[in-house]
């Protein structure tokens, strides 16, 4: 559960979060969107304290990390890290490890478990995450999608109990993000409390519980997925996903553009 | 003009032996400066811890702004004045190695500079502490980086090594100092001097190299 009350974060004089609120409750996956530079990542890094608040209050599993700009000390906070697991959109995987070292090595040098333990714990979810094959090579040789399949079979030895994803498919090949978007599907399936910001629509679609649309550091709009994909109330939200349609088939297939650009939303991946 | 090695022929022996003084000055100082580099490159990442931040600051202005030749006689002949009187070997190796430090000390910091913030994000979102993230994942990247330039510190150190012969060490520069004042065959063993350094040098790039070469080869 994660729930984010009141918050505010500047960088200089520059107020990138303005008064955001927001409740992930257990077992559930929100979808942020919005445009770039509006404060998605800044938010979900402050989430785990790698960008420390201003003022309001973060809670994860009914735990303070940060209130009143005043995080954790470092001893509890890296404990409550270790239970909330983070995937980048540049994977940030140990490029001096092999892809089973990446995964096991949190495990054994924070909770101190037995390294035959923890190769047999990585070796699971490597599997898990279809890369069983790829234990001992390391991360220069994989593709996009198997290094973020790996960074998140990584998180997942930390069993953590939160998971944030910080747009984990924009830095891949389009054939490439299905595979992601999958193992992401069925962590939600199975129960993970997830925040993920992407702008892969056909996954906030099938996978969130709510989406929240951000702008300017703000929470412009939220609900279901159904509700801000097909009858958006805010302006901004309308113009962000014109906008965001618009990029998907400039870039991805070139077509005529759709009457309406919502019905023009790619479906499923 | 003739040249006359006969002199170097003849003090061959007290010239290796020398030589192996310097090897262990350099050495020592070496270890000293590694340690002490790691440490001041380390805290010089944060400028956050004032006091530290501004301690590691000045010794490294300090010791890059004045001569080592000063550093080595301050050591010798200016703590005495305090009662502190250490053995020349001692003053040497902490001289040079305080000296040696404050270079790689920068090396150090840049080398971890250069690491991708994303991989220290990486490890503390993991749980790691700070302390562990460094040293499990950026410490281990940055080394290989800091190997190249380490290299032209550790050639520098040896050949400042010979200012130690100042400090009365029979390293190899004052063994052949010796040599010439009793035969005064001047060129000829500074040629023979030089020719040792030359081979130290090279044979510190020569053991820098194979390790860079096979971390080069682990990562696969
Ligand atoms: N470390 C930082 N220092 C200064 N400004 C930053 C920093 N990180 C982000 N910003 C600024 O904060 C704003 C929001 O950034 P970000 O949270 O990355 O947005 P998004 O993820 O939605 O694209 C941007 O204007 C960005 O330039
Ligand atoms: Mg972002």
């Amino acid at each position: 559960m994660i729930e984010i009350r009141n918050v505010y974060k500047s960088f200089g004089s520059t107020e990138v979060l303005k008064d955001v609120s927001l409740t992930v409750p257990p077992s559930r996956t929100t979808v942020v969107i919005g445009p770039s530079g509006s404060g998605k990542s800044t938010l979900l890094r402050c989430c785990n304290c790698l960008e420390i608040a201003d003022r309001g209050e973060i809670r994860i599993n009914h735990r303070t990390i940060i209130a009143d700009g005043k995080p954790l000390p470092d001893k509890e906070l890296n404990a409550l890290r270790a239970e909330t697991g983070m995937v980048f959109q540049s994977f940030n995987l140990f490029p001096h490890m092999t892809t089973v070292e990446n995964v096991m090595r949190a495990p054994v040098v924070v909770r101190r478990m037995a390294k035959a333990e923890a190769r047999e714990l990585a070796m699971e979810l490597l599997r898990k995450v279809g890369l069983g094959d790829k234990a001992d090579v390391y991360p220069s040789t994989l593709s996009g999608g198997q290094k973020q399949r790996a960074a998140i079979a990584r998180a997942l030895a930390m069993k953590p109990k939160v998971m944030l994803f910080d747009e984990p498919t924009s830095a891949l090949d389009p054939e490439l993000v299905g595979e992601v978007l999958q193992v992401m599907k069925t962590l939600a399936e199975e129960g993970m409390t997830m925040m993920v910001v992407t702008h892969e629509m056909g996954f906030a679609r099938e996978v969130a519980d709510t989406v929240v649309v951000m702008a300017d550091g703000r929470i412009v709009e939220s609900g279901p997925p159904e509700q801000i994909f097909t009858n958006p109330t805010q302006e901004r939200t309308r113009g962000f996903l014109r906008a965001l349609v618009d990029g998907h088939l400039a870039g991805a297939r070139p077509q005529p553009p759709a009457d309406d650009p919502l019905e023009a939303l790619p479906g499923n991946h | 003009m003739t040249l006359d090695f006969a002199p170097v022929w003849g003090g061959l022996p007290e010239l290796l032996k020398g030589t192996v003084v310097t090897i262990e000055v350099t050495a020592a100082a070496f270890l000293l400066s590694a340690v002490l580099g790691l440490l001041v490159g380390i805290i010089r990442l944060n400028p956050a811890r004032r006091v530290l931040y501004g301690i590691a600051s000045a010794y490294v202005a300090f010791i890059r702004g004045t001569p080592l030749l000063v550093q080595l006689f301050l050591l010798f002949f200016g703590l005495p004045q305090f009662g502190i009187l250490l053995p020349a070997w001692l003053c040497g190796v902490i001289g040079l190695g305080i000296y040696s430090g404050s270079y790689v000390s920068e090396v150090v910091r840049g080398a971890i500079q250069s690491i991708d913030r994303g991989q220290m994000e990486a490890a503390r979102s993991l749980g790691m502490s700070y302390r562990e993230a460094m040293w499990e994942v950026v410490l281990p990247q940055a080394f290989r980086r800091m190997l190249p330039p380490l290299g032209n510190e550790t050639i520098a150190l040896i050949k400042n090594s010979a200012l130690v012969s100042l400090l009365t060490i029979d390293d190899v520069m004052r063994e052949g100092q010796r040599i010439i004042s009793t035969s005064f065959r001047a060129l000829e063993v500074y040629i023979a001097v030089a020719l040792i350094y030359f081979i130290l040098t090279n044979a510190a790039t020569w053991i820098l190299r194979q390790l860079e070469k096979r971390m080069t080869v682990e990562r696969g």
